[in-house]
């Protein structure tokens, strides 16, 4: 066994090295109580400091923040978005012109999921509340709370496989939200919420918010969304599959 | 760059300048003055290259050049006090307001560190790229900052018991 160093401990506290080296720290650490005492304290500290911290997250981001993130050109936008997404904590440009016109309820589905993908699939360590593990609970559990039989369509053959999926607050009321993978960490969300009163099903459209591509669909009261980060061509192809699994 | 990218970041930008000054007002004055260098020098940043880690190198020139200046003869005072000697603990949990102080009595740079590896959970070379300085100085300064903040909590809170405020 090589020796054990300060930085190993560190890597070690951090959860960040590889086999066999863990196995050597962890060897070396039944042997010496006073490195398992700091490694102890060291952990209980990540943990104190992310307890501390992690809220300032789920704040609001204020307004001149959001401002102060866009070039001039974009402010009288970003203080729209600021204003609309002020609960969403994360503010969002919509791409487009000045004072968009109220929005038509598809095209504010396509908006609203590519927020949620914005916000949720650079999650590196809890992407979903839910995991793909346990993809039979997390589809009864959606579908409870939307109140429809969901499913969550496959997509192995194109390369994606599911990540798991959350629930999530919409503009009229639970959103079901899926994640998926492909080898490459790529990732695409599927968005379903429940469209009240809303009569008008639309066909497959295309939507681009910013560099989030949409494809989306209203079928039977249910708004349906894809979004990836991707050339609306390559969405094109998953998002069909996702249609004909959901809407056949 | 499209806004969106920038605004993304905004959160972490946040939890990371309340984690190093502890005041709110003061830090969202530091993510304010962050994202207006930002896109002062938007054209060198490398699209394809990672945001965050330039938002935050970004951010580090900002608070060094700023907020160090001011505080410097504080710490240089909190840097001469002796450290309290540690007294033995079984507990994982820390009492947070404890730990809340004896990060405020970190010297500067090595909270820099503690934060981006605990809070922000970057990797050592993330780190090292952000802060502009060698991996070696990364691991020693993490390592250093770490103890401190033993001998400090340890001093101050004998037998902790979790205390998590939601």
């Amino acid at each position: 066994m090589s020796q054990v160093k300060e930085e190993d401990l560190q890597a070690y506290v951090d959860g960040v090295l590889d086999e066999p080296r863990r196995s050597e720290v962890e060897a070396h650490l039944a042997v010496q109580p006073e490195d398992t005492e700091r490694v102890r304290s060291y952990r209980a500290q990540n943990v104190a400091l992310r307890t501390l911290f992690d809220p300032v997250l789920a704040e609001p981001v204020p307004a001149p923040l959001v401002t102060r993130a866009a070039p001039r050109s974009w402010r009288v936008i970003g203080i729209a978005a600021s204003a609309l997404f002020a609960g969403v904590a994360i503010g969002w440009v919509a791409h487009g012109g000045f004072a968009p016109p109220p929005l038509q309820s598809g095209q504010s589905l396509a908006r609203s999921a590519a927020i949620a993908h914005a916000v949720y699939s650079p999650e590196v360590r809890h992407p979903v509340e839910v995991g793909a593990d346990q993809e039979d609970h997390l589809v009864k559990w959606l579908s409870k709370r939307l109140g429809t039989d969901l499913r969550a369509p496959k997509l192995s053959t194109l390369g994606y496989e599911l990540v798991g999926g959350r629930l999530l607050s919409g503009p009229q009321g639970p959103v079901a939200h899926f994640m998926y993978q492909d080898g490459k960490g790529q990732r695409l969300t599927l968005y379903v919420s429940a469209q009240k009163g809303d009569r008008s099903d639309t066909a497959f459209r295309f939507s681009q918010e910013d560099k989030v591509s949409v494809f989306y669909w209203i079928d039977h009261n249910y708004g349906y969304a894809l979004s990836g980060e991707m050339k609306r061509e390559s969405l094109l192809a998953l998002a069909n599959a996702v249609y004909q699994q959901l809407s056949p | 760059m499209d806004s969106h990218q920038v605004l993304e970041h905004i959160p972490r930008l946040r939890r990371y300048a309340r984690a190093l000054l502890g005041d709110r007002h003061a830090a969202d004055d530091l993510v304010q003055d962050t994202l207006e260098r930002a896109w002062n020098k938007f054209h060198l940043w490398r699209p394809g290259s990672d945001l965050r880690a330039w938002l935050f190198a970004i951010m580090h020139n900002v608070f060094v050049n700023q907020v160090r200046t001011k505080r410097s003869e504080i710490e240089k005072t909190m840097e001469e006090l002796p450290e309290i000697a540690v007294r033995a603990t079984q507990s994982d949990a820390l009492e947070l307001g404890d730990v809340e102080r004896a990060l405020r009595a970190l010297a500067d740079e090595q909270r820099e560190v503690l934060l981006l590896v605990a809070v922000e959970e970057m990797t050592y070379e993330e780190v090292s790229r952000a802060l502009a300085i060698p991996i070696g100085t990364v691991m020693s300064r993490l390592s250093r900052g770490r103890e401190r903040m033993r001998r400090l909590i340890g001093g101050a809170a004998p037998m902790a018991t979790l205390k998590v405020v939601k």
